[in-house]
């Protein structure tokens, strides 16, 4: 009986101390569920037009490296400002052309689609590291700084319970603040207009879709390089706006968790983006319960757990997850398969 | 006469495709390193390739002792490329090599270390079979999930490989650190390595891996086990029909693919590495997939494919000191042999040959249970 007392009064304290932590952590959750949540709305659009693409980590990787890169090189001619704003760009660009690479191999050569994702995580490892150690290390300078984040005033922080949630989608730099917005926009373009049912169309059915006159290689093709450009985003979020610098395989997993947010969310942008605030909390706490550890015995046993065990849980929450929820989820009916249109054989 | 010509075609058909592929990758990695030649500071040089491949070359080929490096880092890819063929054979990729590897690697560190003491025919056979075990264990999570969930293993296996580094690196640091060092690290393996064979590194485990080779053949093309994984692989509906058991194949074949992998792990222990210290890698994961890919998933074809890539590997250092080209740029051919292989249309095109299709079959059953969980419990 003591011993579930015991647990009983752990359990509350735990929740007492989520209450008073998480308001103050917000900020952080959003930031490092940002880079998860593009990534897995990457995922969102390639999937829903029927194509699987494992290789987000290699197209974020691939990005954030070019968008560090064109920073450092623009840095010294047109100063700190403009050339971030162009790397992020370079990013998207990247991310994008990524996209129409993998779309090409998918949906036009009909490669399989997963060794096509295997490859470009192979590829981005490889030319990212490759090109650090040729030109960024032996410059011994850093890149283009990084983007400052927005603050606003004490007094709306301060505020009681709006005040946090304030901070959380506004302390932030640009790319997380339009995450939402991304979100909301593409939850919307995605059920609600004429693109969105023909990319759910052509993923769920495509025959259906081309016998009513849809293009489907042409709306597959659209939808994997805007999805990839988002992928681009997440990369330049990594080295521009979080970071400031470039490590090799910096993504460190964070293409293929966000996979698992989008199954996660069951395809869905909205449903992708819990998912990806879900591994952000996992994550954020990981980092806070050594800094602000709570008092009693409570404590005593978060603190006892090793540090490396709190890295590590964004990593088994995704494996738990993904046995917890994919066997009850259903994805797009054509996933994975390549359309060949009658004719062409 | 006509007979040999006539094998000789056959072969030709089978092997042209990969062939290309390489000289392809090779090509397009010399545009790469043209290009970027430019911007170091020796400045741009259109023959920097010739003299990077010529450096490549003579590390892995050029001297008894790079012959031997050949070997040495051929070993683990063999096992690792085995381990990545018979998942393919399933119908499951395991991209989990990697952290097989790891703990694989750490658990022959620990056995071999705690029987350093003891003669070698007793704590050598005893470290290996830790790795082999630690390796199994592990790999039998994802295929365990696969099977009864459906939880893909391409998501779970990768998400293990990152989740074994930091385990193992807190393992090392509050676990098994051994005393009298300035870093932790594990103990000494003392009598524990494998005895070298030839020259100064040629030890036993290329050995144990090639006859590993006959015993994955043997495996697959002479017991019902091996059917079952091929016909799982094959189309896993028919096989449930036939009164197979594709949930059972899958744990089992995710089990001895990483039991594959751990052994890797532990040859690459007791043979170069001698002890487990945080910041080890394992390229050896992804090298793997290549090596799997272009040995078409056939023990036999992935024996070459690991020395091929093993070669690779041992030949880099050399043109990284020689000609500054990064030892990176390996990757870079990797990843375009699998490019490559997956789009075989491309060697066709600029060659103008027919080979035989490379594509693995089974393939299609990987990519299926990412959308339909064939592989698992889910209702068909």
């Amino acid at each position: 009986m003591d011993a579930v007392a015991t647990f009983f009064r752990l359990l509350w304290e735990l929740a007492v101390y989520l209450f008073v932590v998480l308001p103050d952590l917000l900020p952080i959750i959003l930031a490092l569920a940002t880079p998860l949540a593009l990534g897995a709305l990457c995922g969102v659009l390639n999937e829903r037009s029927g194509v699987v693409n494992i290789g987000i980590e290699g197209i974020m990787l691939m990005a954030a490296f070019f968008g560090y890169l064109a920073g450092f090189a623009l840095h010294d001619s047109i100063g700190s400002g403009p050339s971030l704003g162009l790397g992020i760009l370079a990013a998207v660009l990247v991310g994008a052309i990524l996209g129409l690479f993998h779309a090409w191999l998918t949906v036009s050569v009909r490669a399989d689609q997963i060794i096509a994702g295997t490859m470009m995580n192979i590829a981005a490892f490889g030319l990212t590291g490759y090109l650090n150690r040729l030109i960024i290390t032996p410059s011994g300078r850093g890149g283009a700084g990084v983007i400052t984040p927005l603050h606003i005033p004490d007094s709306l922080a301060n505020l009681p319970l709006v005040g946090p949630v304030l901070a959380m989608f506004f302390d932030q730099g640009p790319i997380a603040m339009s995450v939402l917005f991304i979100v909301l926009v593409l939850q919307f373009a995605l059920f609600r207009t004429r693109w969105g049912l023909r990319t759910r169309a052509v993923g769920e059915h495509p025959k259906a879709a081309d016998t009513v006159g849809i293009d489907v290689y042409r709306q597959r093709y659209r939808d994997v390089v805007l999805g990839c450009a988002l992928a681009g985003l997440a990369g330049a979020f990594l080295t521009l706006e979080s970071t400031g610098s470039f490590q090799n395989g910096m993504t460190g997993g964070r293409g293929f968790i966000a996979l698992a947010a989008m199954i996660f969310g069951r395809w869905t942008p909205i449903g992708a983006f819990g998912g990806a605030l879900l591994f952000g909390t996992a994550t954020a706490l990981g980092v806070v319960v050594n800094v602000r550890t709570p008092e009693g015995d409570l404590g005593t046993i978060l603190r006892s757990i090793p540090t490396y065990w709190y890295a590590a849980l964004p990593y088994l929450m995704t494996i738990v997850i993904l046995a917890g929820v994919v066997g009850r989820s259903t994805p797009p009916a054509a996933d994975g398969v390549p359309y060949v249109k009658e004719g062409r054989g | 006469m006509n007979r040999l010509r006539e094998v000789a075609r056959m072969r030709w058909r089978q092997a042209s495709i990969p062939l290309l592929a390489i000289v392809l990758a090779f090509a397009i990695a010399a545009v790469v390193i043209i290009v970027s030649s430019a911007f170091t500071s020796t400045g741009f040089d259109p023959f920097l390739p010739f003299s990077a491949y010529a450096s490549l070359l003579a590390g892995a080929f050029g001297s008894g002792n790079g012959i031997a490096n050949t070997l040495v880092a051929a070993a683990p890819l063999i096992l690792g490329g085995l381990a990545v063929g018979l998942g393919f054979k399933a119908g499951l990729f395991n991209i989990g090599v990697a952290g097989q590897f790891l703990v694989g690697a750490f658990a022959a560190a620990v056995v071999g270390s705690a029987l350093a003491g003891w003669p070698t025919l007793v704590g050598m056979p005893l470290a290996t079979l830790a790795g082999a075990l630690a390796g199994a264990a592990f790999g039998f999570i994802p295929g365990f999930l696969k099977a009864r969930t459906g939880a893909h293993e391409v998501v779970t296996t990768i998400m293990l490989n990152n989740a074994a580094v930091l385990l193992l690196n807190w393992a090392v640091n509050d676990l098994v650190r051994a005393p009298g060092f300035s870093f932790p690290r594990t103990g000494d393996i003392g009598n524990s390595a494998l005895p070298v064979l030839l020259g100064r590194n040629l030890h036993l485990g290329i050995a144990l891996a090639v006859l590993t080779v006959f015993a994955v053949r043997w495996l697959l093309d002479q017991t019902t086990i091996g059917f079952e994984i091929r016909t799982v692989g094959q189309n896993p509906h028919a096989a449930r029909y036939a009164g197979m058991r594709p949930v059972f194949i899958t744990a089992l074949t995710m089990t001895l693919s990483g039991l594959l992998g751990g052994v890797a792990g532990a040859i690459q222990m007791l043979g170069v590495i001698g002890f487990y210290a945080p910041g080890i890698t394992a390229s050896v994961g992804f090298d793997s997939i290549a090596v799997a890919l272009l040995g078409r998933s056939d023990p036999i074809g992935i024996l070459f494919a690991a020395i091929l890539f093993g070669a690779f590997r041992a030949g880099a250092p050399l043109m990284q000191i020689e000609t500054s080209v990064p030892i990176e740029v390996i990757d870079i051919i990797q990843a375009l042999v699998i490019l490559f292989l997956a789009a075989d249309l491309i060697v066709r095109r600029v060659f103008r040959v027919r080979g035989t299709k490379v594509e693995i079959s089974e393939l299609k059953t990987v990519t299926q249970s990412w959308a339909g969980g064939v592989g698992g419990a889910s209702p068909t």
